[in-house]
């Protein structure tokens, strides 16, 4: 196995600095005919979400053709999130407003999957918008490896540990709960994928064939079923991934990450169950339960969190009439 | 003027190229402005400017010994215009530098002073290729390295020593304020004054008061000095420094002071003054004073009417501007010693100022690039060669 991974990870590892030549990029992606679209998912992002679409539509639409849309997905801000990137030259949608025939779910996820439907490029580069220190390799860095690659199908980023950090911004490493959950876990069931150095990180590049045959967790789990589900259909060498140095953002509780735990959890075990590799499962409960303590009281605090999923988009019919695809029989 | 007519006319086409086009700008605001960049330690900034040059694929992009950044946007003809920025800001590198970029306002350290001039110098080849515009002159892009400060305007005086071909004109942009119209330069000198006891026994007198007796002595006879208030003539006492704590006498204390004047040499004399004074504090106290000059200006530049203010002038008029005319006391007293016409720029307005951080607005920027756009034009078309008023 340890030959295998390090196999893997010479192949399939890069580091941002071999996608400098954005020349280079779009020559690779015009002499394929490929649509690039950026998507940024957001909720309540007016702090960061403007510098973000300025940097990208400046460096990567203006200067640099190599994107053909930046398309804002919100999930319902109550704050000026869209108006603020609508005014920098986004595209700004409402979850909810795309395919309603579908209904609307709350959730990162569910915007993720609307994306599928309302962009139009053959490549999607899903960036979060809480980023502080944006830079055009957040894009370039992760569509690099999918122009020149034709196996590669999904590249996921990961960030450098730096050493300090104020302000309440916290530079990302591994992170919390890939270290204590997602690596634990992926180690014992599928030690191959213990080889994506950060498979919860929020930026990642994927083709549409991709992206329109797999399941959408809406909640905290998407990231970890996208990796189970393309590494049982396509295999390890349709992912890679690419260090985009460091990553800041803002911090999360440990609360916040428990909730986020209790999701992924959830997404994992339903997948093992998905793939027989658990015969019999009791019924998961969908109440996280967590204490707050005040002064020598300690309140229980429970919070619904129920993993619903999407279906592959291309079995949803408004998809496959937008896209022309055959009728299903 | 006849050459500044139709200039004029295009200013509102000008105006609204630059906001279509305004995440050029911004992107480069928000990149130069997470660059720390302290006097003395301006590379990275520099890098980042070199580097844009390079990829809009200017000529002759260098630096020097200095770390000024360099590139020639050519024209047709042989002539050059100077266009700089200062690299350098007061905030350093410990502090934050993300930048914030909202609706109508960025915000972030060092934005106002001067990433956004830093931004502008960056992005006008860019914009210039978007508008469509071609200059007659070579554009002298300039990063200028230690401006600010005991950088004592080293970076532009480097440049202005060491370059060879005649200068037309140079134009200095600032982040703030739009409107500002800086076209001389006071009479200016910054100096330091130091009393130390470390390395000599205290005498008795001084054995309560430490070195604070002998500053209030200083800034006490400073004060004694004659001032004329025509021309204008300012001593202003900066900051002050002494002592560390309630019970230790303080075995040091420093004074920083700056003496302006529109009367040339009017510093030189109040300089000789001054001198006298603190050698008499010193020689009464018998403690060994260091005195330090940081910056030195001397007063000059080209005057209200001359063709490059007057046209300057009717570009503001144009914008519906009121200029705030004020002496420069940086780089551009480096260009009047050297007998080039020149003026400083500002190119939005200040939203707020903080401690950690400084905000502009957006908006007014596409008002103040149309703006220097239109007095470089001028400059092009010979505005500094037409007899004054």
């Amino acid at each position: 196995m340890k030959e295998k991974i390090e196999n893997w990870l010479e192949k399939k590892t890069f580091h941002h600095s071999q996608f400098w030549d954005l020349l280079k990029l779009i020559e690779q992606k015009e002499k394929k005919n490929l649509k690039i679209s950026l998507c940024i998912p957001t909720l309540n992002e007016e702090k960061t979400i403007g510098k973000e679409v300025v940097i990208f539509k400046s460096e990567l639409m203006n200067r640099y053709p190599l994107l053909d849309e930046i398309a804002v997905i919100d999930s319902g801000s109550t704050d000026r999130t869209l108006e603020v990137a609508a005014s920098f030259g986004a595209s700004t949608y409402l979850a909810e407003e795309i395919l309603p025939e579908v209904g609307h779910r709350r959730g990162k996820g569910e915007n993720l999957w609307k994306a599928i439907y309302q962009l139009e490029g053959d490549i999607i580069v899903y960036v979060d918008a809480d980023i502080a220190n944006i830079h055009p390799r957040f894009v370039y860095g992760l569509v690099g490896p999918l122009l020149y690659q034709e196996d590669t199908k999904y590249v996921k980023a990961f960030y450098d540990r730096p050493l300090a950090f104020s302000q309440g911004l916290r530079p990302s490493g591994g992170g919390r709960v890939t270290e204590i959950l997602v690596r634990p876990l992926f180690s014992m069931f599928f030690p191959e994928l213990s080889a994506i150095i950060q498979p919860l990180s929020g930026e990642y590049a994927v083709r549409r064939e991709v992206l329109e045959n797999i399941t959408f967790p809406i909640g905290y789990g998407v990231e970890t079923s996208h990796i189970l589900d393309v590494y049982r259909r396509w295999g390890m060498d349709a992912f890679a991934q690419t260090d985009l140095d460091q990553r800041i953002h803002r911090n999360q509780s440990t609360t916040a990450l428990g909730k986020m735990s209790f999701g992924i959890l959830q997404s994992f075990l339903t997948r093992m169950q998905d793939f027989g590799m658990i015969r019999e499962m009791v019924e998961i409960q969908k109440v996280y339960r967590h204490f707050e303590a005040k002064e020598r009281e300690y309140i229980l605090m429970e919070k619904e969190i129920r993993e619903e999923e999407r279906p592959p988009m291309a079995t949803v019919p408004g998809y496959r009439k937008k896209y022309n695809l055959p009728e299903r029989a | 003027m006849a050459t500044l007519n139709p200039i004029l006319e295009k200013i509102p086409l000008f105006q609204e190229e630059l906001a279509r086009n305004k995440e050029i700008l911004l992107a480069n605001l928000v990149m130069a402005g997470e660059i720390p960049a302290e006097t003395f330690r301006e590379a990275r900034k520099k890098e980042f400017m070199l580097d844009r040059f390079r990829e809009c694929g200017l000529d002759k992009i260098s630096t020097d010994e200095v770390e000024n950044a360099y590139a020639i946007l050519p024209g047709r003809s042989s002539r050059n215009i100077l266009v700089s920025s200062h690299m350098d800001t007061l905030f350093p590198a410990s502090v934050d530098h993300t930048v914030q970029v909202d609706r109508d306002v960025v915000t972030g350290a060092g934005v106002a002073d001067n990433s956004l001039g830093v931004a502008v110098v960056t992005s006008l080849p860019t914009l210039l290729q978007a508008m469509g515009l071609q200059f007659d002159s070579n554009l002298i892009l300039m990063g200028a390295s230690r401006s600010l400060g005991r950088g004592n305007i080293e970076g532009i005086r480097f440049f202005l020593d060491n370059y060879d071909e005649p200068i037309e004109a140079g134009i200095f942009v600032e982040g703030v304020e739009l409107g500002r119209l800086s076209y001389n330069s006071l009479g200016m000198l910054r100096g330091e004054v130091r009393f130390r006891s470390e390395g000599q026994p205290l005498a008795d007198d001084w054995v309560r008061t430490g070195m604070i007796e002998p500053l209030a002595n200083l800034i006490v006879k400073l004060q004694t000095i004659p001032l004329p208030h025509r021309p204008r003539t300012n001593i202003i006492l900066g900051s002050c420094n002494a002592g560390k704590s309630f019970n230790m006498p303080a075995t040091e204390a420093r004074l920083r002071f700056e003496v302006t004047s529109e009367e040339i040499g009017m510093v030189s004399s109040l300089h000789q003054r001054i001198d006298e004074i603190i050698q008499e504090v010193a020689s009464e106290s018998g403690l060994d004073v260091d005195f330090e000059i940081i910056a030195r200006r001397r007063p000059g530049g080209i005057g209200f009417s001359h063709p490059l203010t007057w046209a300057t002038r009717k570009v503001m008029d144009h914008l519906d501007l009121s200029p705030i005319i004020q002496p420069s006391m940086g780089e551009l007293s480096a260009l009047i010693d050297k007998k080039i016409p020149g003026l400083t720029l500002g190119i939005s307005r200040r939203a707020t100022r903080a401690e950690s951080e400084e905000s502009v607005y957006i908006e007014p920027m596409f008002a103040g690039i149309a703006q220097l756009i239109a007095v470089i034009s001028a400059i092009d078309e010979g505005i500094c060669h037409e007899r004054e008023d």
